[in-house]
C-alpha cells in the first residue's frame, strides 16, 4: 500500500517536472563582442525627427493664432454685450 | 503699422512655404546627416525668441519708468510671443539632441540657462495673470530681468564647456549652408512681428474693452 502510493507520488513528480524541462529557454549568451557602430537596422531614423520638429513649429503657431482668436472673439463679444446694456440704463 | 499687417503676412506665408524647400535642397552636414536640418528652423526660433525679448524688454523699460500703457501692451504681446518661440526652440533642440547626441537633455550650462530664460517669461505671464493690482510692474520688471539674462543664454557655450555647437558655428557656415539658414531667419523674424503685431491689437481691444467698462460703472 506505502509502495503504491510512493509510486503514485514519484510519477506525479516525473510527469509535473517534465514540460518544465520542456520549455526551458535556450542557452544565454555566452559572451559578448564588442562593434564600433550600430548596425544600420538598429540605427535611429533622422526622418521621423526631422519632420516631427517641423510639424511641432507649425502646430505651435497655429494654436497660438487660435488662442488669440479666441481671446479677441470673447472681447468683442464682452464689448457688443456692454453696448446693448449701456442705452437701458 | 495696420497697413504694413498684409505684406508682412503674405510675405511671412510666402516665406515660410519656401523654407521647407531651401531647407531640403541644403546639403547634409558630415557628422550628423539629415537630423542636422532641425538647425534651420531651432536657431531661428531662438533668434526670434531674443528679438522679442529685446522688445519686451525695451517696452517694460519704458513702461517702468514713464508708467506708459501702450508700451506695457507691446511688452505684454512680446512676453507671450518670446515664449513662444522659446518653446519652439526647447522642443526642436531635444529632437535634434536625441540623434545626435544620444539623449534627449542634458543638464548642461547652455540647456539649463535656456530652460530658465523660457520659465522667466512664463512667470511674467503668470505674474500678469494671477498677480492683481500692480502686477504690470512685476511683469515688467521680469521683463527686464529676462532682457539682462539673454546675453548669457547666447554666450553660454562660449563660457562654459557644453555638448552644444559653438556660436561660431553660424559665421562660419558654407554658403550652401548660409543661404537657407538666412531665409529661415527672415521668415522667422516675419513670422514673431506678425504674431507681436495681431497679440498687440489683442491688447489694444482688451484695454478698450476695460475702459468701456470703467465708463459704464461711472
Amino acid at each position: 500500500m506505502r509502495l503504491g502510493r510512493l509510486l503514485i507520488a514519484l510519477t506525479s513528480f516525473v510527469l509535473v517536472s517534465l514540460p518544465a524541462f520542456a520549455l526551458q529557454p535556450p542557452t544565454g549568451q555566452s559572451e559578448f563582442v564588442p562593434v564600433e557602430s550600430l548596425p544600420p537596422g538598429d540605427q535611429l531614423p533622422a526622418a521621423p525627427l526631422l519632420v516631427t520638429a517641423y510639424a511641432f513649429v507649425w502646430i505651435a503657431v497655429v494654436v497660438y493664432l487660435w488662442s488669440i482668436w479666441r481671446r479677441l472673439n470673447k472681447v468683442e463679444d464682452e464689448m457688443r454685450a456692454l453696448a446693448q446694456k449701456a442705452p437701458r440704463r | 503699422m495696420r497697413k504694413a499687417f498684409g505684406p508682412i503676412a503674405v510675405l511671412a506665408g510666402v516665406m515660410l512655404v519656401g523654407a521647407p524647400i531651401m531647407v531640403a535642397r541644403a546639403p547634409y552636414e558630415s557628422t550628423m546627416g539629415l537630423v542636422q536640418k532641425i538647425f534651420y528652423f531651432h536657431v531661428p526660433s531662438w533668434f526670434a525668441m531674443f528679438t522679442a525679448i529685446g522688445v519686451c524688454g525695451g517696452a517694460s523699460l519704458v513702461h517702468l519708468f514713464r508708467n506708459n500703457p501702450r508700451a506695457d501692451r507691446i511688452a505684454e504681446a512680446a512676453g507671450e510671443v518670446a515664449v513662444l518661440f522659446g518653446l519652439m526652440g526647447l522642443v526642436t533642440g531635444p529632437l535634434w539632441g536625441r540623434k545626435a547626441w544620444g539623449v534627449w537633455w542634458q543638464w548642461d550650462a547652455k540647456l539649463t540657462i535656456a530652460l530658465l530664460l523660457e520659465m522667466t517669461f512664463i512667470s511674467g505671464i503668470l505674474v500678469r495673470k494671477y498677480g492683481g493690482p500692480g502686477s504690470d510692474k512685476l511683469a515688467a520688471a521680469v521683463g527686464i530681468f529676462g532682457l539682462a539674462v539673454t546675453p548669457f543664454v547666447y554666450e553660454a557655450v562660449n563660457i562654459w564647456r557644453t555638448i552644444h555647437p559653438l556660436t561660431s558655428v553660424v559665421p562660419t557656415l558654407p554658403a550652401s549652408m548660409g543661404a537657407p539658414f538666412w531665409f529661415c531667419v527672415a521668415a522667422f523674424m516675419l513670422l514673431m512681428v506678425l504674431l507681436l503685431m495681431v497679440r498687440v491689437n489683442l491688447g489694444k481691444r482688451q484695454a478698450a474693452l476695460d475702459e468701456l467698462y470703467l465708463a459704464y460703472e461711472d
